[in-house]
């Protein structure tokens, strides 16, 4: 299933996230699984979702313009199925 | 499971392989071998592991290197040996590092995975482990491992499984015994809940001298090649890109990290490139070294070298470079290759003319063949030898 704007998620609690020059390395340390962040803003909102915020306002927050907003969906779909990020 | 890459949005800078060719400010994950003891002597072991090394870190040291990787967020390390559980301090050091954010998985050959062993890994969160088996059967397994080593590994696995580990892994070096084998290594580690995981078998450590023999046919690599793509439940640690140049790319980052992305600390703490370079040539410092292991991987002159931009060498007119990216640094260095020639397992056989030069000591260009710089091999033990239940038998007055 597809993330909409009107979720809430929030980074998994067993996730760390390591800042690099192009975006951050995220590590999950329950199921082991490594991804790559490949880019600022993106990591920008992943540290945004509060869990109070919907995806939507997380955008809006690191300023994320219309045109750019579905592959960050996509983005953060890719981050939910493998349990990086998770619903608040 | 191979890390993964977001896809999407676009990267601000450059594609990630440049910025892990450039290298990071620390590595995504290393290799830490504990000690070189071994109850084992396998015939491909990369370290040339047996005895002891009475400079191993000690216990205060290792946590100390465990607080540096936490401050550099290395997520994780692969302990080896040797065998680790052969540390009296295996199980402290574990639990150190897990309680300091560095997750865990390590190597073992089985022997000292009992039940009760089994029931305390199981209890711990962040924690794998990998049970190196080489042969479904005994005698393939024994052939390289020793006798007695498959019903050890076996053992292990069962304990594991009574023990609701989950899924640890069980992992093989591909040879050209074992080839045929891996519908049955694959079957063998599900049934214990297991994942398998195949590596690349290199010429390094005792493996120099065995490598020739063991080393898969160019037919048997294509045969590889076949049974990994669409079997992304098999974990490779990506270590057979070479394998990339027959056509498609197997996941994973189809990239050498020596030095950029992995390195190997060795049990007496010096830092080499990666597992499969213990040689001076790759020795890029010692943790002990004033500045530890973080300063070893910014600034020694080695790891900056590493980070430079390839000459391709002779692979520069190979149409299948960007798939191979020229193979393995480790091989071609043992085999007596420059680095700047191809794999040696080069699967467009581009190697073969230089192999054949290769003889008696001497490499293809001239140069004495390396030698691993480090045997620790028990003296008068035959290689490989059967499964003891201790690494150095001292016989009593």
């Amino acid at each position: 299933m597809a993330v909409r704007p009107g979720d809430r998620l929030v980074l998994h609690p067993d996730v760390a996230l390591r800042p690099e020059r192009f975006g951050a390395l995220a590590y999950h340390f329950g199921n082991r699984r490594l991804s790559f962040l490949k880019h600022p803003d993106l990591v920008a909102v992943v540290e945004s979702l509060d869990g109070e915020r919907t995806v939507a306002e997380a955008f809006d927050v690191v300023g994320v313009e219309e045109a750019r907003r579905s592959s960050f969906l996509s983005a953060l779909e890719t981050l939910r199925s493998s349990e990086m990020v998770r619903a608040a | 499971m191979p890390p993964e890459v977001v896809h999407q949005p676009p990267p601000a800078t450059r594609p990630l392989v440049d910025e892990f060719r450039l290298g990071l400010d620390a590595p995504i994950c290393l290799t830490w071998e504990l000690t070189y003891a071994c109850n084992l002597s396998c015939s491909h072991c990369l370290s040339s592991s047996g005895r002891r090394d009475p400079r191993e870190l000690t216990t205060e040291e290792c946590f100390a290197v465990v607080d540096e990787l936490q401050r550099l967020q290395v997520f994780y390390v692969n302990l080896g040996g040797g065998e680790p559980m052969l540390r009296p301090d295996f199980f402290p050091i574990v639990e150190y590092a897990i309680d300091h954010q560095v997750g865990v998985k390590f190597s073992t050959n089985g022997t000292y995975l009992d039940r009760d062993a089994a029931r305390r890994l199981a209890s711990m969160d962040y924690l794998d482990v990998q049970v190196s088996l080489d042969g479904a059967t005994a005698p393939v397994n024994d052939a390289v491992r020793g006798r007695g080593a498959h019903r050890a590994a076996l053992q292990a696995m069962e304990h594991l499984a009574d023990a609701g580990f989950g899924a640890f892994k069980v992992s093989v070096v591909v040879t050209r015994e074992n080839v045929d084998e891996l519908d049955e290594l694959r079957a063998l580690a599900e049934s214990h809940g297991a994942q398998l995981r195949v590596t690349r078998l290199r010429p390094s450590g005792r493996g120099a001298d065995t490598w020739d023999r063991l080393r898969p046919t160019q037919a048997q690599q294509r045969q590889l090649y076949d049974w990994l793509l669409g079997r992304d439940d098999v974990l490779t640690g990506d270590s057979f890109f070479h394998l990339s140049a027959f056509g498609q790319a197997l996941p994973g980052l189809n990239l050498c990290g020596a030095g950029r992305v992995v390195c190997l600390i060795d049990p007496v703490g010096d830092v080499y490139a990666c597992p499969f370079v213990i040689h001076d040539e790759f020795l890029a410092g010692n943790v002990r070294d004033p500045g530890g292991f973080t300063r070893v991987w910014r600034d020694s002159e080695l790891f900056e070298s590493l980070r430079e931009p390839d000459s391709e060498g002779a692979c520069t007119s190979c149409g299948s470079y960007d798939a191979c990216q020229g193979g393995c640094m480790a091989s071609k260095f043992f085999v007596g290759l420059d680095l700047s020639d191809p794999d040696p397992e080069c699967v467009l056989g581009n190697a073969e003319d230089l192999l054949g030069r290769v003889d008696a000591g001497v490499g293809a260009h001239g140069d004495p063949v390396p030698r691993p710089t480090a045997d620790h091999s028990r003296p008068g033990v035959p290689v490989p030898s059967p499964v003891a239940l201790r690494p150095t038998r001292r016989r009593s007055a």
